[in-house]
Order: structure tokens, then C-alpha cells, then sequence
């Protein structure tokens, strides 16, 4: 718990004091609702944007929607906003069909990668904007608009116009003019790309707060993939305009469901083999440069039986050595290309072979220097397998 | 020469053609036009030099100088609002209009490409009493005389909004332009409908554009002189006809230059009041 809010301050926005908690939402009716959409496709044309996509986002939860541009992600955010029509599919919002429900109806917290306040009307008046068109009484109004400003740690700002604040502050004024009105889902448009590195880690940090705070539903669409490990309870990954895989960051770090995802989060390898044998104790593959590597069930979820499979090494699960390891580890020779330094961890560009491989390793020293021979050493349950 | 001085003499060298161009062709005749003003004219021979202000005085006494001063702003404004209602909304879609907005906007310079006054004339072959409108009704047999159209205020104004409305439409486009389409997505998100995001959003932002428009819109027209001649009635003359007239037809320089520096005070004041509340950089953006 931060500081000394009150009862009140935590479900900020409502007009009286409640207990905290998910709980006090529930009792308030439904201020927080589920999203699905149900086989949604958008077409521009002939170009298929999103592809027969379906999603189910509950209650409450921080779902991030995490691709290349172009994936479709944004599209598909726009489509739930309101701002798009799919061309086929059904969008739901808490039980209700919304496909004919016009976006000023939909009561939706909207965020911009470019902050989109009206530069034309001070920060009290472009909080208050929402407000306005819900027949709120005057003095209610400005009482939430306080009580945004403060969620948002910049209560001293409202006078101001957008203009004179800095990036990270337009961009917390605009998430506090999203939740002002108390919308049922927050909608999060790369919220955070506009801003520099540092202040980015903050705001991260800062609104993963604010929306376990107010405990609303939250779809949030990114391409750095460090924002969406970091925030969400689920990542969605797509990639032309489909779903590759939906799962907790941790699922989807560690256990990629296709080469695609694998690739997008984090730095892998991938050796392409066989299946030689899928068995209950797990997938018995052949790969070069390692042989034969026995992956544990749990990471193989997607590999049927014999046959083509590929296998994934996340970079930092590469262990680089001196010597050969005694037992138990799976080990490979190989030289190092080149080295690129990065303070508390080096990344290694490694040669086996016909066989190019990146190891991202921690410092203890000093890194190994580029022509060093080394051993890759690397333990079979940190391995993924993947059908080829 | 250090790199400082050359940087600081560059701009002055640069400008110096146009400067003396502007100096030679503008200031000098406009300083012999405030000097003219002063002298008489004579019945016989030449103008008497000298400090008079009977031109000035009759220029701002004479009820007639002043009736038609104040009938020609008032036809350069209501010139200007009809540019502004029809010019807001073609901007409007303009800027809406993904794929062909070039080609949109290239048809709305079109007219720039013939001349002023051939544009100004066409007018005659529609509504002149053997024009288009009276020929279709004619054979059409709804009327069996001519209606005269031409040569009454409605047809100098209809002239002047065909003259100005590509001023208009491409300041009010710039404005537009410039406006992130997210703010009406943000506010209609926030519950305003896209009527309502408008009048709270865009239109206030692209009030700037409208003001640009609007003062090139009423400088011009109050300035013109072509229109009311070529689609004006005798009764619909405007001030810079009453410059011509003094110049031209009756010789008497001073009373022309005393009428022309009225006019020029007039808008110039005008300008001056715009650039105090919304500056001069938004008129430029217009131009460009």
C-alpha cells in the first residue's frame, strides 16, 4: 500500500468511501466488464488486417496485445475502441454485443501513443472533458478530476495547458482523462513509445499501479515485448493479423508455441532436427550441434510425435565455460566471433560448426574475449521444442 | 571574414534583389501617392503642389465617399461569410479524404490557372439574358422573357465568393491539416458524439485557419474593383471603383490618391487588429 490514501483515494473515482479491492467493484455493479471478440476479421480492401480472431479477456485483467507493426494488434484495439468496424465477427463488452454501439456509447478509457489532449483546453478541462457528457453535477466533477490528477501524481497541474508539460506528464494526464469517467474497459494504445527510455521504465511501472488500483479490465498494445512481459497477467501475441499464442508472460518467455514467437520475445536459437521419440517422461530430438536432447513434456506442448521439430535455446540459458562440464548438462564446443558488451552481461556471437549461436551471459570478471575457444553448456529442461 | 560575419551578411545579400525590388516598385509610387494626395487640382493646367487637406477632408466628409465605403465592407463581409460556409465543409473533406487529397486539391487551384477576369465574364454567359439559365428556361418554356440576373449586388458578390473561395477553403485546409485526427477520436471515446467532438475540438482548433481565410477573403474583396464593374450595376459601385473613376476617367490624381490611401488605412487597420489577437505566421501558412 502507498502512502496514506484513503479508503476512498483506492477506488478513486467513485463517490463515496469503499472498501478496497476487487470486491468493492463487484458490489458497485460492473464498472470493470469482460471483452471477447468472437472470430473478428478486418479487411482494408483486399489486405487482411486481422484473420478470424478470437480472444477472451476477463474481467479485470492486464492483456497485452504484443507484435510487430503490422500484426494487426493496433487494428484489433481499434475495432474494440469503437473506431473500427470488423468486417465479420462479433465484438462483446461485459455481455453486450457492441458490434452497432457507436464509440461515444461504449464507455471506453482510450490512450494514445501520441497523448491526444486537447491542446486548446487546460489540463483541469481536458480531464473533466468525460465527465461533461455523463451529466455529472459540477462540483462532483471537479472533485474526480482532483482525485485523477492525484492518482496520476501531478495534482498540481491543472491549470496548465498541455503544452507545458513534459511528455511523461501529457501522457499521465491523458491516462487520467481515460479513467476519470470510469470506463469499463482501458484501452492503451503504445502509451508509453513516445517517451525516453528511463521515463519509460517509470511509467511502466507507474501504470501497472494505477490499473491494480482501480482493478479496470485493460487491453494494451505494444511492440517492445520487455513492457509486455513486464505488465500483463496475459500476452497475446500476433503476428499477421493472427493469434500465435495467448498465454502468462512467463508461458510464453519460456515455452514459445511457434518459431514466431519464439524469435519476437527475447534472443533464440533455433537448430532445426528430428523428433526421434515422444514419450511420457518427454521428446527425445536430434539436433545438430547438441545430438540428442531429451525436453521435458511441459516443454514440448505442441509436438505430436516423430518427425521434423525444431529446437529453441533462449540465449541466456547458453552457459559459456571453459572446460567441458562432468555430467548431467548437455555440452558443445565452439568459438566466439564476436562479443558484445553490455556492462553486467556480454552477448556472444558463437561458432559450432556450420552453426551460428548467440549466449547472453552475466559478467563474473571479465567476458570471454572474441577467438576464445569455449564449452556451451545448456540443461535439457531449459530447451523448447517446437513441431518443424 | 570570420564564418560568424558571413552567416550574419548571407540572409541581407539574399534579400537584397527583392528588397529593392519592393522599394523601388511599392514604396517609391506609394510615397508619390501620399504626396499627390496633399496637392489640388487645378481647372486649367497643371496640379498645384503643396500642403492642402482638402482631399482628405472631402474624402472623409463627403456622405457619398462614405456610403460607399461602407457598402463596399459591408459586400467584402458578407462575401465573406458565404466563402466561410461554403468553404469550411470542402476543406473539411479535403482533409478527410485519404487517397486523393493531391488530386482534390489540385482541382481546387484549377481556377487560379485562368484569368480573373475571363472567370469573372463567364458569369455573363450563364446569367445574362441569352446565357445558359434564360436559354433552358426559355426553351424549356417556364418563362417567355429574359429574367435579368446580372448587374445587381447579389451578382457582384456571387462573383466574389467564385473569385476568393479557393483562399478560403486552402487556409481552412491548412488549419485542418494540421489537427491530430486522434483529439475527435479521443473526445468521442470520452462519450461526445462526432457533432459534439467537432464544435469542442476541431472547429476551435481550426479557428485560426478560418480567421486567416477570412481576412484574406475580406481584404481582397473589399479591394476589388474588376467584379463590380464587369457584374456590378451602375448603383453597385465599390470604393476602388471611385479610385478608378477619380484617376482614370477624371484625371484628378490627387483626389485618387487622397481615396486610395482611405482604403488602404481602412484594411490596413483591419490587419493590424488580426495580427494583434492571432498574428501573422497563421496568414503565411495559408500562402505556402
Amino acid at each position: 500500500m502507498v502512502g496514506n490514501l484513503q479508503p476512498c483515494a483506492a477506488r478513486v473515482l467513485s463517490p463515496c468511501p469503499r472498501p478496497l479491492g476487487r470486491g468493492a467493484i463487484a458490489q458497485r455493479g460492473t464498472p470493470v466488464s469482460s471483452v471477447q471478440l468472437n472470430d473478428i476479421v478486418k479487411r482494408f480492401g483486399s489486405f487482411v488486417a486481422v484473420d478470424k480472431t478470437s480472444l477472451t479477456i476477463p474481467e479485470g485483467a492486464f492483456v497485452t496485445l504484443l507484435g510487430p507493426s503490422g500484426c494487426g494488434k493496433t487494428t484489433t484495439l481499434r475495432m474494440i475502441a469503437g473506431l473500427l468496424d470488423p468486417t465479420e465477427g462479433e465484438i462483446v463488452i461485459g455481455g453486450r454485443r457492441v458490434n452497432d454501439v457507436p464509440i461515444h456509447k461504449r464507455n471506453l478509457g482510450l490512450v494514445f501513443q501520441n497523448y491526444a489532449l486537447f491542446p486548446h483546453k487546460t489540463v483541469v478541462e481536458n480531464v473533466a472533458f468525460g465527465l461533461r457528457y455523463r451529466k455529472v453535477p459540477r462540483d462532483e466533477i471537479s472533485r474526480r478530476v482532483k482525485m485523477a490528477l492525484e492518482l496520476v501524481q501531478l495534482p498540481q497541474v491543472g491549470g496548465r495547458y498541455p503544452k507545458a508539460l513534459s511528455g511523461g506528464q501529457q501522457q499521465r494526464i491523458a491516462l487520467a482523462r481515460a479513467i476519470v469517467i470510469e470506463p469499463d474497459v482501458l484501452l492503451l494504445d503504445e502509451p508509453l513509445s513516445a517517451l525516453d527510455a528511463n521515463l519509460r521504465e517509470d511509467m511502466r511501472v507507474e501504470l501497472k499501479r494505477i490499473q491494480e488500483r482501480i482493478g479496470v479490465t485493460t487491453v494494451f498494445v505494444t511492440h517492445d515485448q520487455s513492457e509486455a512481459l513486464a505488465m500483463s497477467d496475459r500476452i497475446v501475441v500476433m503476428s499477421n493479423g493472427k493469434v500465435e499464442q495467448v498465454g502468462a508472460p512467463a508461458d510464453v518467455y519460456n515455452t514459445p508455441a511457434s518459431e514466431f514467437v519464439a524469435r519476437f520475445l527475447g534472443a533464440s536459437n533455433i537448430l532445426d532436427g528430428r523428433c526421434l521419440s515422444r514419450g511420457a517422461e518427454g521428446a527425445l530430438l536430434e539436433v545438430p550441434v547438441f545430438g540428442k536432447v531429451m525436453v521435458p513434456s511441459a516443454k514440448a506442448p505442441h509436438l505430436g510425435g516423430a518427425g521434423p521439430a525444431k529446437l529453441v535455446i533462449r540465449a541466456e540459458r547458453l552457459v559459456l565455460r571453459d572446460t567441458a562440464p562432468d555430467g548431467g548438462l548437455m555440452s558443445a564446443p565452439a568459438t566466439i566471433d564476436a562479443v558484445d558488451y553490455q556492462g553486467q552481461a556480454a552477448r556472444y556471437f558463437l561458432r559450432a560448426g556450420d552453426h551460428s549461436l548467440q549466449a547472453i551471459n552475466m559478467i563474473d570478471e571479465r567476458p570471454f574475449p572474441a577467438g576464445a575457444d569455449v564449452h556451451m553448456t545448456l540443461r535439457p529442461q531449459d530447451c523448447a521444442a517446437l513441431p518443424g | 571574414m570570420s564564418v560568424e560575419a558571413r552567416e550574419r551578411r548571407q540572409p541581407w545579400i539574399l534579400l537584397s534583389p527583392a528588397l529593392g525590388a519592393v522599394a523601388l516598385l511599392l514604396l517609391v509610387p506609394l510615397i508619390f501617392i501620399v504626396v499627390y494626395s496633399f496637392w489640388l487640382r487645378a481647372a486649367v493646367g497643371p496640379d498645384t503642389p503643396g500642403f492642402h487637406l482638402d482631399n482628405w477632408q472631402r474624402a472623409l466628409t463627403d456622405p457619398f465617399y462614405r456610403y460607399i465605403l461602407l457598402n463596399t465592407l459591408k459586400i467584402a463581409a458578407i462575401t465573406t461569410v458565404f466563402c466561410a460556409l461554403l468553404g469550411y465543409p470542402a476543406a473539411y473533406f479535403i482533409t478527410r479524404s485519404r487517397g486523393n487529397k493531391l488530386i482534390l486539391l489540385l482541382l481546387l487551384m484549377l481556377p487560379f490557372w485562368i484569368s480573373y477576369i475571363i472567370r469573372t465574364m463567364s458569369w455573363i454567359n450563364i446569367l445574362g439574358s441569352s446565357g445558359a439559365v434564360n436559354t433552358l428556361l426559355l426553351s424549356m418554356g417556364v418563362i417567355s422573357d429574359p429574367i435579368r440576373m446580372l448587374y445587381n449586388e447579389a451578382t457582384v458578390i456571387l462573383g466574389l465568393v467564385h473569385f476568393l473561395l479557393p483562399f478560403m477553403v486552402l487556409n481552412i485546409y491548412v488549419s485542418l491539416d494540421g489537427i491530430d485526427t486522434n483529439l475527435e477520436d479521443a473526445a468521442t471515446s470520452l462519450g461526445a458524439t462526432r457533432w459534439q467532438a467537432f464544435l469542442q475540438v476541431t472547429l476551435p482548433l481550426s479557428l485560426p485557419g478560418l480567421a486567416a481565410g477570412g481576412l484574406l477573403c475580406f481584404v481582397l474583396g473589399a479591394g476589388t474593383y474588376i467584379t463590380p464593374l464587369i457584374l456590378g450595376g451602375p448603383r453597385d459601385a465599390m470604393f476602388a471603383n471611385l479610385v478608378f473613376e477619380a484617376i482614370i476617367t477624371q484625371l484628378n490624381w490627387p483626389m485618387g490618391s487622397a481615396l486610395s490611401l482611405l482604403l488602404l488605412l481602412v484594411l490596413g487597420a483591419l490587419v493590424a487588429i488580426y495580427n494583434r489577437f492571432l498574428g501573422m505566421s497563421q496568414l503565411t501558412k495559408g500562402l505556402g
